[in-house]
This record gives C-alpha cells, sequence and structure tokens, in this order.
C-alpha cells in the first residue's frame, strides 16, 4: 500500500507535533526552571542534609526492591511458562493487578495491614517490629508497586527460546540448576536486564504509595519524590525542581538503559 | 491481447532485480516464469501486478499501456506464496472481499461466492476461518478470491512454494484443469523445473535479473540456448566444454574410440529409473540413467570399469550453441548450425 | 539421561523442570510470596470497607466530595483514553511504517512516562501550563490540566500495544486487496484496522486502568470539587482518620481496575483466537523489550 506523500506528512506533523507538546517540552522545561536563578539554589537543597538523606533512601529502596522482585520474576517467569497448571492463569491474573491499581490504594492496604489498627501491625509492635512509618514499610510498597515488570519481560523470551536447549543440556547429563545457570539465564539475560531497568524506573518514581506508608517524614522517611513534594509545598521551588532535575536525569539514565536493552534483545 | 513487458528495469538498493527485460505472454495462455531465487521473477510478477513500480519499461496487458495503472486498477488477480490470507474474515468474506469493494449486492455476492467455493472444491467450509483450514486449502481459497472478480489476469507467485509435496503435486494438475476450464491468461512463477513443466504452455527462464530463454518445454529442454538454462531444465552432465543428459549416456561393457572409462561408484534405484554414478579416469564424477531392463543386461556393479559415451552433446562455446551428436567423429566437432537466440521470443 | 527416563510424562517440555516435589514447592513460595504482598495488603482495603456495614459503605461512596472526585476521574481518564487511542496509534503507524531521521530517539522517548516519576512529571506540566507558564496558559489547575497530566502517563500504553501487532502484520494482505480493488483508506479500514484491534483494546484498557489510578502527576494541583481526583481525595480521607472512607473508594477504583484487567485477558485471548499457535493464556503487556521500529522486508526475487 502506497501512501501519498501528503498523508505521509501529514502522519508524521501529527505524531511528533503531539509528542512534542506533551513530551519533550516538560522535559526541557525542567532544565529550565532549576537553573532559573542559578545553580546555587538547587545545589543547596540537594545536598542539605535532607536532600542528601532522601536521596540515599530512595536509593536503598532501589537496591532492595530490585532484587527481591528480580528474583522473584525468574522463578515465576520460569514457573508459568515450563509448568502447565490450571492455576498459572490465577498467578498471572495477580501479578497483573499493580499495573492496574492506584498507588494510593496500594499504600492505604499497607497502611490497613500494618497499621496500630491493623492486621499484623499490633502484632510486629510487639515483636518491635515497626513497619509503618519506617523502612519496611517503604520497601513493601515499592516491591508491591514494581512487582509486575521482571516476570512480563522474562515470561515472552522464555516461550520465545523453547526447551529445545534446556533438553539437549539434560540430555547431555546437566541437572536442573546447571541447565539453569548454564543455558536458561545466559538466554533470558537481556529480557531480565531490562525488566530491572524497568523496575528500577518504577521503585524510583514511586509516590503515592509511598506518601501513605512513610507520613513523608523529613529526615527519616522522605525518599527523593516526597521531598520534591515537600518542596513545592514549602515553597522552595528551586529545591524542588533542583531535586526534580536529578530524578529526571536518573530517569533520563534508566530511558537510555531501556533502549540500548531493546536493541540487545532485538 | 495478453500481456507484454518491455525493457523492464528495476533495482532495489544495490541489487539490480531487473535489467532490461522483455517478454510476451499470449491471451489464455498457461506460462511459467522459471528460475533460482534472486533471479527476478518475482519481481517481474509484481511488476506486472502493479504491486512494484519499475524504473523504466513497459506494461501492457491486454493492447493498454498499464505501467501507471496501481494494482487497483489493472484488473489482475494475484495469489501469494503464503497465502496473504484476510485472517479476521471468514473464507467466505476473504472470496466476497473483491465483490464488496465493488458494491454487489448481497445475494449477489452470495452466488457468485458459493459458485467459486465449488469450483475450488471448499463449500461447506464458507464459515471458517482461514487459520482453521490446511495449507492446500488456504491457497485455492485465495485462488477463488483472486477469481472472484473476473481478472483479465491472472497472477501466482509461488503458488505451491509453501506446501507438501503431495498437496503441490494436486494442486498442479488441478491448476493445469482449472486453466483449460477458465481460458484466463495464467502467469505462475515457480523455481520447479518439473513444476514449471508439467503445468505452464509456455516457460520464461530468469537468472540474475534477464531471460535466459522462452519457449515450450520441449523447447528448452531438446534446444537450451546456454548452459544455465540446460542445466536448469533438467538433469545434465559436464564433460569438458560439453553437456550430457544422464539419459544420453550410453554404457557400454567393451571401449572403443569414442568412450571413455569409468568406474561404477554407485547404483542407486529410483524406481523405474536406475541412476548409476560413475567416477572417470580423470576424477570427473557423473552420471547415467539406465532403464531396469539396461541395467540388467549390462550386469554392472559397484567397483566395476565400464565404458562411457554420450549419444548426444551440447556445447555453448561464444555465443551459439552447438550440439555434437554421438554419430559425427569425435575429432573436431563441426559448429552445427543450431544457433539459438537466448533472448525473448 | 535420567532427568528424562525418570520423568516420561514430563518428556515434551522437559529441561529445566523440577522434579514434581519442586515445582509444588516452587509454586508454593510464589503464592506465599504474592499473598503477603499483594493479596493480603487489599484484603484488608476491602475487609475494612465494610467494617461498618453496607450503610456505611454507601454513605462514604455517595458522600458529594466523593462523588464529584470519581466522576472527575473517570470522566478524564475516559477523555484521555479516547485522544490517546487515536494519537497513539498514529505515532506507532509513523514508528513503524515511516523512516526518518532521529526515528529511534522518538521511538525511546515515547518510553519517559514509563520512566520519569509522576510528582517531576506533575511539577514540570504545572511549569508549562500553569500559572507562571511561558506561554501565558494558565490551564494546568483547571480540569485541563488533570486531562494534561493524565495524557502524558498514559501515552505509551497505546503505542506499545500497536506497535507490535502493526509490525507482525502480513503486509500481503494489503497487497491482496490493492490487487482486489481497494485502495488507501478501505485498506486501513478493512484489513488493518481489525488486526490492530485487539492491540488496541488492551492498550485502552490498560491506559485507562492506569489513568483510574494517577496521584503522583496530579497531587500538587488537586482543589476540591474541582480538580481532586480519586486517588487525592482517598489520600485526604487517610490523613484525617477516616480509614473506611478511605478503604470506601478504594473499593470502587478496585472494582474498576479488577474489571480492566480481567477485559484485557479476554481481549487478547479474542485477539489470538485467529492465530495458528493459538495462545498460551499468558497476558503481553504491552511493554515489551523488543525493538518495534524494524519493519520486516518481503522477499525480494
Amino acid at each position: 500500500m502506497s501512501s501519498s506523500r501528503s498523508s505521509r506528512w501529514g502522519l508524521r506533523f501529527l505524531g511528533i507535533g503531539y509528542l512534542t507538546l506533551l513530551l519533550l517540552a516538560p522535559l526541557v522545561m525542567i532544565f529550565f526552571k532549576t537553573f532559573e536563578d542559578g545553580i546555587g539554589p538547587p545545589l543547596d537543597a540537594i545536598t542539605s542534609p535532607d536532600g542528601l538523606h532522601a536521596l540515599k533512601l530512595t536509593l536503598i529502596m532501589v537496591a532492595v526492591a530490585v532484587p527481591l522482585n528480580t528474583i522473584f520474576g525468574i522463578g515465576c517467569a520460569l514457573l508459568l511458562v515450563r509448568h502447565r497448571w490450571k492455576g498459572n492463569v490465577i498467578i498471572d491474573g495477580i501479578i497483573n493487578l499493580p499495573f492496574a491499581i492506584s498507588p494510593i490504594v496500594i499504600g492505604l492496604s499497607l497502611f490497613l495491614l500494618y497499621g496500630a489498627n491493623g492486621w499484623f501491625g499490633p502484632a510486629l509492635a510487639d515483636v518491635g517490629f515497626k513497619v509503618l512509618f519506617s523502612i519496611p514499610g517503604m520497601i513493601l510498597a515499592s516491591v508491591f508497586v514494581s512487582l509486575p515488570f521482571v516476570v512480563r519481560e522474562v515470561v515472552p523470551v522464555l516461550q520465545e527460546i523453547g526447551t529445545d536447549q534446556e533438553q539437549a543440556a539434560s540430555t547431555l547429563g546437566a541437572n536442573a540448576w546447571q541447565t539453569f545457570w548454564r543455558i536458561t539465564l545466559p538466554a533470558i539475560r537481556w529480557g531480565v536486564a531490562y525488566g530491572m531497568v524497568l523496575t528500577t524506573a518504577r521503585v524510583l518514581g514511586e509516590f503515592g504509595a509511598v506518601t501513605i506508608v512513610s507520613g513523608s517524614i523529613s529526615g527519616k522517611t522522605q525518599t527523593l519524590p516526597l521531598f520534591v513534594a515537600k518542596q513545592f509545598e514549602g515553597f522552595n521551588f528551586a529545591g524542588a525542581y533542583g531535586a526534580s532535575l536529578l530524578l529526571a536525569v536518573l530517569a533520563l539514565s534508566t530511558l537510555l538503559a531501556m533502549n540500548l536493552l531493546k536493541r540487545k534483545e532485538a | 491481447m495478453g500481456i507484454t513487458v518491455e525493457g523492464a528495469n528495476k533495482r532495489f538498493g544495490d541489487f539490480q532485480a531487473l535489467k532490461d527485460v522483455s517478454i510476451s505472454v499470449p491471451d489464455g495462455s498457461l506460462t511459467a516464469l522459471l528460475g533460482p531465487s534472486g533471479s527476478g521473477k518475482s519481481t517481474l510478477l509484481r511488476a506486472i501486478a502493479g504491486l512494484e513500480d519499475l524504473d523504466a519499461g513497459r506494461v501492457m496487458i491486454n493492447d493498454e499501456d498499464a505501467t501507471a495503472k496501481p494494482a487497483q486498477k489493472r484488473g489482475v488477480g494475484f495469489v501469494f506464496q503464503h497465502y496473504a490470507a484476510f485472517k479476521h474474515m471468514t473464507v467466505f468474506e476473504n472470496v466476497g472481499f473483491g465483490l464488496k469493494i465493488r458494491k454487489w449486492k448481497k445475494p449477489e455476492i452470495s452466488d457468485r461466492v458459493h459458485e467459486l467455493l465449488r469450483l475450488v472444491q471448499l463449500d461447506g467450509l464458507a464459515g471458517r476461518f482461514p487459520s482453521q483450514l490446511s495449507g492446500g486449502q488456504r491457497q485455492r481459497m485465495a485462488l477463488a478470491r483472486a477469481l472472484a472478480v473476473q481478472p483479465q489476469v491472472l497472477l501466482l507467485d509461488e503458488p505451491f512454494g509453501a506446501l507438501d509435496a503431495k498437496v503441490r503435486k494436486d494442486l498442479r494438475t488441478w491448476l493445469r484443469h482449472l486453466h483449460e476450464e477458465m481460458h484466463v491468461t495464467t502467469i505462475f512463477v515457480t523455481h520447479d523445473q518439473e513444476e514449471a513443466m508439467d503445468v505452464a504452455e509456455q516457460l520464461v527462464v530468469m537468472n540474475n535479473g534477464q531471460v535466459e530463454q522462452s519457449g515450450s518445454a520441449d523447447d528448452l529442454y531438446e534446444n537450451p540456448a546456454n548452459e544455465f538454462v540446460m542445466s536448469f531444465v533438467g538433469e545434465v552432465n559436464r564433460l569438458g566444454d560439453s553437456f550430457v543428459r544422464p539419459h544420453d549416456m550410453e554404457v557400454v561393457l567393451d571401449a572403443d574410440e569414442r568412450t571413455q572409462e569409468g568406474m561404477v561408484q554407485r547404483i542407486v534405484a529410483l524406481g523405474f529409473e536406475i541412476r548409476v554414478e560413475f567416477v572417470l579416469a580423470d576424477g570427473t564424477e557423473i552420471w547415467a540413467q539406465l532403464t531396469r531392463p539396461e541395467l540388467q543386461r549390462l550386469e554392472l556393479e559397484e567397483g566395476q570399469i565400464a565404458y562411457l559415451r554420450p549419444a548426444q552433446a551440447k556445447s555453448f562455446n561464444g555465443s551459439s550453441p552447438s550440439e555434437t551428436i554421438g554419430a559425427s567423429t569425435p575429432h573436431g566437432s563441426p559448429d552445427e548450425g543450431d544457433a539459438e537466440k537466448p533472448a525473448a521470443v | 539421561m535420567e532427568a528424562h527416563a525418570a520423568h516420561p510424562a514430563a518428556a515434551p517440555r522437559a529441561g529445566i523442570r523440577l522434579p514434581g516435589v519442586g515445582a509444588g514447592l516452587g509454586r508454593g513460595t510464589i503464592l506465599l510470596y504474592l499473598s503477603v504482598i499483594v493479596l493480603l495488603p487489599l484484603a484488608a482495603v476491602a475487609s475494612k470497607a465494610f467494617d461498618n456495614g453496607l450503610d456505611a459503605f454507601w454513605t462514604a461512596v455517595t458522600a458529594p466530595q466523593a462523588v464529584a472526585a470519581l466522576e472527575l476521574t473517570f470522566i478524564a481518564s475516559l477523555i484521555v483514553v479516547v485522544i490517546n487511542a487515536f494519537f497513539g496509534t498514529i505515532i506507532a503507524w509513523v514508528l513503524v511504517r515511516d523512516e526518518f531521521p532521529g526515528k529511534p530517539i522518538i521511538n525511546a522517548v515515547i518510553d519517559l512516562p514509563f520512566a520519569l516519576p509522576t510528582i517531576v512529571a506533575g511539577l514540570t506540566l504545572l511549569a508549562l501550563y500553569g500559572a507562571d507558564s511561558p506561554f501565558g496558559l494558565d490551564v494546568f489547575t483547571t480540569r485541563v490540566g488533570v486531562v494534561m497530566a493524565l495524557l502524558f502517563v498514559t501515552l505509551p500504553f497505546v503505542v506499545r500495544a500497536v506497535q507490535p501487532l502493526l509490525l507482525e502484520m502480513d503486509r500481503e494482505m494489503e497487497a491482496a486487496a490493492a490487487s482486489l480493488g481497494a485502495r488507501g483508506f478501505t485498506i486501513f479500514r478493512r484489513i488493518i484496522f481489525p488486526n490492530l484491534l485487539p492491540g488496541l483494546a488492551a492498550g485502552v484498557a490498560l491506559a485507562f486502568a492506569r489513568a483510574l489510578g494517577e496521584f503522583g502527576s496530579l497531587a500538587l494541583i488537586a482543589i476540591a470539587f474541582k480538580t481532586e481526583v480519586a486517588s487525592v481525595y482517598i489520600r485526604s480521607l487517610v490523613e484525617s482518620g477516616n480509614e473506611s472512607g478511605a478503604a470506601a473508594v478504594s473499593v470502587v477504583l478496585l472494582g474498576a481496575s479488577l474489571l480492566l484487567l480481567a477485559s484485557i485477558t479476554l481481549v487478547q485471548r479474542w485477539g489470538s483466537r485467529h492465530d495458528r499457535g493459538g495462545n498460551t493464556g499468558l497476558t503481553v503487556m504491552p511493554m515489551s523489550g523488543e525493538d518495534f521500529t524494524k519493519d520486516q522486508e518481503t522477499d525480494d526475487e
């Protein structure tokens, strides 16, 4: 089907024009706004104790949530693809839930479970384990919201490579673990990597669930996104934009990683 | 009438797919475009259909210049190697598609579709989806779909390429019968010379974007214009500059001044014909095609020495092919006047 | 060799298949993980919503502010999804069927909403189209702003859902339609679009679910009864201690989410009904790591 030149340019204009307005302009804006009054104010805000703590906390979230969900993701994908079971559809459905549920609802759910009047809250408090308004709760929230990514990326890869190589390894004497480590894992590594990058991006940017679960206590339970919000509400715009820029840079890095990995997987 | 292509040229990037190709297809005939991968045959077919634009050249369909016309307006029916079935539509909707576009009324569409489904022996499957059909059935559906709009020309691009050998043979015969009934000018592309020779009235052999020779199956077999055509259309042994068909290879038990010595390497029975593989003194490997009675008479065995003599041979020195008949003396083969022009008819 | 001999029934899918016990254990662990992380918390919400009985639930959900928030959320999400279905398809088309310099960059940029924290998105949209806007537009603190933010966060869903379908499509169907007399728009309407529909529907459903739950980009502009979406309202309820009220409204959103997820799975089954291989029953979320800009080349002979 040949399209006329005018229709091709028309489509390009519409598509790319829309993208520019919606995506590119905001991106450019962050840079401008941050350095509106020079590099001083944003730098001060980020390097303040609260700012640094927020950065540290965000990185801790990533450092814990990503490995957890990666291991879970690989295991779950293997289970779903290599073992037929009627309940797989249910597992599949549950895994999709974090895509469709509001982060606020997720935060609320954790709040209800581990709060002072919650199902587990009192019991855990007796043991001295505080979930809400402290790091464990925030980790739970991060793990919840970023649950599906590794599974969803690894499943199609596993389906595509099929079992031939694994069966060959079996016939050559490899046991399950050896086959997994030497054959399966290398075959799915780009899918895993891409899933990890998506997970990281999601955890970095998580806002709604962590807001409720952490109480956003400055210097204690405030991640970088929460820091941005607090700064904004306190009219410290330079600080808000500075931290936003930092987050945007991290986001762009993950975007870059995503795209490099896409090519690797092809 | 019929189809004429004059001076067709087409390149894809660095690759010249068609180099000044000209062919002529008589009205109502069944022609095969035969050649290996990359020969340009599919490109030529698609150019006739209007699915590719030529860089230079003309396409005439029934005495009208169709070169500038888009595919929609050329009145060609096209059948694709991988069926190109509209997978989201039923068989009925597929076959009726062209009619629906032409705004036929529902009852008329229904009549015509059912008529065609009967023709291609797919009645009763009208409500199925392509994914529920076998490859052969899908291709028959594709044929019905192309014929529904009564095209002036029917073009088939390796129509049986994706099918099993048995199905291929069946559909081949069936296509020939269909053509006998409908007499639509038909061109089909294939790389299978047996298929081409079985089905087509006229063969156009292509290689490297050019037409090597065109003619009937007999013409091409008996009087190939060059080495390529000879080895593509039929089996060939190479003896120095000469080319000998295996069935022209005589095997005798006594040497004479016209024979060469060879040792039997392998004897393979392929039904009625026997293939006897020899290796000559200079290491050349050739094979002769014998019948069972001949083999029994000679009582050949592996490892045995026998003597080979070509009953007929062809050589293509310079531009004119020449033929050596075994009866003439082996020294100084005279150039016969069998100069064939290796170009289009 | 032993693995095969010991598990003949498993042979066709053998390989790293764990022995019977292993699979069961794996399943158990996974279900446990999922329960602790996902199911139990959600159960807590459902339970709390009806803590004080059905009447209390109903009161919470029909409170004027709740109704306003829910209405705004659903209507804005609907509008956004329709707009992005349109533009998303165009963008997917341009990315798959067109060639121009800078295409890889544009393709990469599509994923920006996936990667950018929502709070940052909200902040910059506010800067661009809010009170201090360089364009002089002050729309972001109105309902238009809500729509804009949702457009931003849901853009990739439709694009990434349609791209693979466009790529996979048998181009020869279009050539066949052309040879049968169909022209440009007819070919799109009757051949291309029906084959894109499953992806489009799944992308739309996912985008809709995302839009319903969006919080970060809208948190800064919320004004009750005007630009307060459901998620923001729920937060305000939590902050004021009305946990059961928050749970009640959450249940409404949860219900919508579950419906949408179910519809995505159904749409995908329906979409692959014509595929020869059938489907595996596992949903495919449109954010795969494949590079969907390389269009197939047809064989030229």
